[in-house]
């Protein structure tokens, strides 16, 4: 275990969740409403979810929308920031990658 | 014995091209640029080495052997660096020294989206044919296979297997690096000042860091053209166009060819007065799409102008409407060489002994970079010329600004700070010899990027 | 007569205090930025779907924050616009290679945002033309390259921090938080109260450096004094945890398979060389790393506000501006980070200085005297903080040639070099065409500066740029933006207010 959500029982700020759950490459992921998808993504013990050009996996690194390696692809819009978009119940996101041939670079008949 | 030495006024494309030319016949070349290489128009354009474009014509021809020397080139460039004779160039495994052109013979594709545009692009295409350019008809499955993306409301489409493209800047490197491998030296941070002439020879030009001597000058100085040969007391009417280029994010294999819209759109955008847009649109080997192009007069104004993006996006999306969600990282813009008549300006110039001009490409610059490069040496050594070099020459009135309202668009020159020659007008006066320039741009069925 | 028209970009500390003065001032106001809730990097909100009912737990200074945002936001001349980005300014005045002065009555850019449609879907284009333009766009983490920094697992001291203040979510169990600055003491006591194990906050600089650049010539400090107050307390949170804070120490490799598993630390010395044998490991999860901060100059560079060197060298550049935190691009104002970095309070009192003057305010009332004063001790310590935590010239020698520089495009450190030395490449812009550094999407808001710095060190030619060149900052499309959105035509003004679009997104839709 590794990254988490401050356990609301627990947290200082004494904050009430609110579930939702996203899909990540058609997987539940569970999170908490008001949560980026970052935030949900980490949370549920994800570090990474694209893929660098030569393979190597990418996630969170400056988390204000200023580096782009997090994007992640959302309900079919790509090049979503996910350290600055809201989750929403629902949403589907799907990862990305820029290794030529992988699924998340050339998927067949994907629209962009 | 004393070598030809040869200055090259500008380390663009066209220059670069001048001096690998000119160094490889034995000349000893020297390359000045005001800046850095490659890093002012040839850097802000798209690689375009288009047939496509053009129809019959001096420019087309130039641009046949244009497109006939560049795997030529790159493969005895690849050679020489290997130190083996030369095989074709391949786009596959591209060995080093010319790996960063990224040469990419991938093809064109023209698509017409109304009846009168598919008509006036199937009479294109057969004068095209005539004149030696392939160019094939493509049906809607074809189309469909080649570019899955594209409009389903499309009325005629056109492939041309020989239109290629270059990483410009990139591949100007290539070609400069190959010249200095052949002895040409570089000398970046050096601008023109004015001339030294001597019993009316061009015998140096002069610069902030001193005169720079020489037997020839190859004018190559791109947009900036106008301003540097008024400099050295022979102006010719070359005059920026302003370009912008928009630049998406890397996306997965989407655009597979150049594709261009065949209907000109002319006079987008009402609070623009000239501004013009067509689709250009096309992948670059980092996974970006780039989408062009406009054209507008604004002098060397580079200030970016959002509507001006707003149609060229507008433009590129009646094309490939399924690029709608994709987000656009970077715009660029830049100034392309342009010439009232529209044809590029090469060879010696009648008014001052020593000066040669090699500019005026508009959007075709590093296509026609080759061929221009080719023809100048064969001039300069008196050699016979690959083609007919006369629609070329300097002394025609749209170059030498005497045709008619030539000046009246020309915003935002600056004039020369300080010169030794004589700025004024010089040389040849008679009537106008291009009726409508405009129209003959508008021949042009797709206008290639800056 | 006419209200004046002011446009806030950024609602962070200086932007919320330009609003709060331009609006007591008379003006018109609309206050723009790209988070849903305004407070900027320093006062990182809660969502609102936490519904927490104790968010001072994790706030500094909430109280007197929140009294500001809703003076502000509630105020009827003001208009608040969430979400919305700013992708370009359009100047006036002549652009070109040499421009000439822009005549002072020239008006501001024209200001492109993208608002959020009302009911989703495609985000709407909107240009205001304000009388005056503020810009608070602030600044983010500037992160030094290391082996192994492009692992998951590494990330920026901000990266923690918004996670830890804004959603409740920890980074990792055992952290180290590396690199150089003041700011790395809030984010390991942010890590520590959000329950982190925080194995240890790893300074550069020379503990005898720091003390003196924080601590000397107190009498100089005046209204920042409070500051360095509380980076005194912070140390003692560290104390309480028993986090050791260790200086002359840097981050010189993280190592790990697929992600973060162990950071190896160095002694440096005051060029951050480092010294041999004294490399030590240590297992972990997450690095956050953090040195110091690169100001968000793209709408500064795009409305062609002139820059200046900051005081840690030739790399970092800032918006110049003069005694009324006026650009010298005419009718734009720039206030907070983007002009030197010295933490929220000097931030608030440039905001509120530039606010109150680009709404009209007379300059030289008694409270505007004051505020200069506040000022002008901000801007001395923002100094005092550079030399405190300067960047050693020697970072580069624990680089590899294989080491990622260029996140994006994955450039190493090899072929920046090689291109800084290649004679055809003297160009910042052939090179980055060359090495595709910086031609990522980020568009080199990560390497930027990196680049800059090691070609300037490597090349052989012609100085790549001065020292107040915007190169790597360069970035007419401020924000990536949609080409749907783009060929869209921009949403009307409101018909009683030509000059400014003055409608809230919400309402302007159609």
């Amino acid at each position: 275990m590794s990254p988490r959500l401050v356990p609301a029982r627990d947290d200082s700020v004494r904050r009430t969740d609110h579930p939702l759950t996203v899909t990540v490459d058609g997987e539940p992921v569970p999170g908490i409403a008001g949560q980026t998808l970052a935030g949900v993504l980490l949370a549920a013990g994800r570090t990474a979810w694209r893929t660098a050009g030569s393979g190597a996996p990418r996630g969170v690194f400056c988390g204000i929308g200023v580096c782009f390696d997090c994007l992640v692809t959302v309900n079919g819009e790509r090049d979503v920031r996910a350290c600055t978009r809201r989750a929403h119940d629902g949403d589907a996101v799907t990862t990305q990658s820029r290794r030529s041939g992988d699924p998340g670079d050339a998927r067949a008949g994907e629209r962009p | 014995m004393h070598r030809t030495r040869a200055v090259v006024l500008g380390a663009g494309i066209i220059g670069a091209a001048c001096a690998r030319e000119l160094a490889v016949a034995g000349l000893d070349v020297l390359v000045l640029d005001r800046g850095g290489a490659a890093a002012a128009t040839t850097a802000h354009g798209e690689g375009n080495i288009l047939v496509s474009d053009k129809g019959p014509g001096p420019e087309l021809d130039l641009a046949l052997l244009s497109r006939r020397l560049w795997p030529e080139v790159l493969a005895d460039i690849a050679a020489r660096s290997a130190g083996r004779p030369p095989r074709p160039a391949s786009d596959q495994a591209a060995p080093p020294a010319t790996r960063a052109a990224e040469w990419e013979p991938k093809g064109g594709i023209v698509v017409a989206t109304t009846a009168e545009g598919a008509e006036g692009l199937t009479r294109f295409a057969a004068g095209q044919r005539a004149a030696g350019v392939r160019a094939e008809a493509m049906d809607p499955h074809e189309l469909r296979a080649a570019e899955p993306f594209v409009t389903d409301r499309h009325t005629a489409a056109l492939h041309y297997p020989d239109d290629a493209q270059v990483q410009p800047s990139g591949a100007a490197l290539v070609l400069l690096r190959d010249a200095l491998a052949h002895g040409a030296e570089l000398l970046t941070g050096h601008e023109v000042l004015g001339a030294v002439t001597r019993a009316g020879r061009l015998v140096a030009v002069r610069t902030a860091r001193g005169p720079v001597g020489g037997d020839v000058f190859v004018n190559a100085t791109g947009p900036w053209s106008g301003e540097v040969s008024a400099r050295l007391g022979a102006p010719v009417d070359i005059r920026p166009r302003r370009g912008e280029i928009l630049v998406t994010t890397p996306l997965p294999p989407t655009v597979f060819h150049k594709v261009y819209d065949a209907d000109y759109v002319g006079a987008v955008g009402s609070a623009d007065t000239g501004l013009q847009t067509s689709a250009v649109v096309e992948a670059t080997r980092g996974g970006s799409i780039l989408l062009g192009s406009s054209r507008r007069h604004a002098g060397f104004d580079d200030r970016l102008r959002p509507e001006v993006l707003s149609a060229v996006a507008a433009t590129a999306l009646r094309l490939f409407p399924a690029l709608a969600d994709v987000p656009v990282m970077r715009a660029y813009g830049g100034f392309r060489p342009y010439v009232p008549d529209h044809l590029p300006v090469i060879g010696a110039d009648p008014r001052l002994a020593g000066l040669w001009h090699a500019g005026g490409h508009e959007g075709a610059g590093i296509g026609l970079s080759v061929g221009t490069a080719r023809l100048l040496r064969e001039l300069l050594l008196g050699d016979r010329p690959s083609l007919d070099a006369d629609p070329f020459r300097v002394d025609r009135p749209a170059v030498l600004g005497t045709s008619d309202g030539a000046r009246d668009t020309h915003a935002g020159s600056t004039g020369p700070p300080d010169s030794t020659g004589t700025p004024a007008q010089a040389g040849a006066s008679g009537p106008a010899a291009v009726a409508d320039p405009d129209q003959a741009a508008a021949r042009n069925m797709t206008e290639e990027g800056a | 007569m006419r209200r004046r028209s002011v446009v806030v970009v950024g609602a962070g500390p200086a932007g919320l205090a330009a609003a709060d003065t331009a609006l007591a001032a008379g003006a018109d106001v609309t206050l723009v930025d790209s988070a849903e809730r305004p407070g900027g990097q320093y006062h990182r909100m809660l969502p609102d779907a936490y519904g927490a009912r104790a968010p001072e737990a994790v706030q500094h200074g909430y109280r007197s924050f929140e009294r500001r945002v809703r003076r502000v936001l509630d105020h009827p001349r003001c208009s608040w616009w969430a979400g919305a980005e700013v992708w370009a300014l359009e100047r006036r005045d002549p652009g070109g290679a040499a421009p000439a002065a822009p005549a002072p009555s020239c008006p501001p850019p024209k200001v492109h945002v993208l608002a959020p449609a009302p009911g989703g879907g495609p985000r709407r284009r909107h240009v205001l033309e304000p009388d005056a333009l503020v810009l608070a766009t602030g600044a983010h983490d500037r992160v030094l390259p290391f082996p192994g920094w492009d692992l998951p697992g590494v990330c920026t001291a901000g990266a923690a921090q918004a996670l830890a203040k804004g959603e409740r979510v920890v980074v990792g169990d055992r952290v180290v938080v590396a690199g150089t600055g003041p700011f790395l003491l809030p984010v390991a006591v942010s890590l520590l109260e959000a329950g982190s194990t925080v194995v240890e906050v790893v300074e550069a600089g020379a503990r005898a450096r720091v003390a003196r650049g924080w601590l000397g010539r107190p009498w100089e400090l005046g209204a920042q004094a409070g500051k360095a107050g509380e980076l005194l307390a912070l140390t003692g949170v560290l104390a309480r945890h028993r986090v050791p804070y260790r200086f002359g120490r840097a981050v010189v490799a993280a190592r790990g398979d697929g992600r973060v598993e162990e950071v190896v630390t160095a002694a440096v010395r005051a060029d951050w060389s480092v010294v041999p044998g004294t490399e030590r490991a240590a297992a972990v999860d997450v690095v956050c790393v953090g040195h110091g901060f690169t100001p968000r100059l793209e709408l500064p560079v795009a409305a062609g506000c002139a820059l200046r060197p900051g005081p840690r060298g030739t790399s970092e550049v800032y918006v110049d501006v003069d005694d009324d935190q006026a650009t010298s691009s005419p009718g734009v104002y720039a206030c907070g980070e983007i002009t030197g970095v010295a933490g929220a309070p000097a931030a608030r009192t440039e905001g509120a200085l530039a606010g109150w003057l680009a709404a009209g305010g007379a300059p030289r009332a008694g409270a505007v005297r004051a505020l200069r004063r506040r000022r002008d001790q901000g801007r001395a310590f923002a100094r005092r903080l550079a030399h405190a935590h300067p960047v050693g010239a020697a970072w580069p020698g624990w680089l590899r040639p294989d080491t990622v520089v260029c996140r994006c495009e994955e450039t190493d450190y090899a072929t920046v070099c090689a291109a800084a030395q290649d004679p055809t490449a003297t160009e910042a812009r052939a090179a980055k065409l060359a090495t595709r550094a910086g031609l990522g999407p980020c568009q080199g808001r990560v390497c930027g500066p990196t680049i800059a710095e090691l070609r300037h060190r490597h090349g052989t030619g012609q100085p790549p740029a001065g020292p107040t060149d915007p190169g790597s900052h360069h970035r007419p499309l401020a924000q990536p933006i949609r080409l749907g959105e783009l060929a869209r035509p921009p949403a009307p003004p409101a018909p009683d207010r030509p000059d400014l679009a003055h409608l809230p997104p919400e309402e302007s839709g159609s």
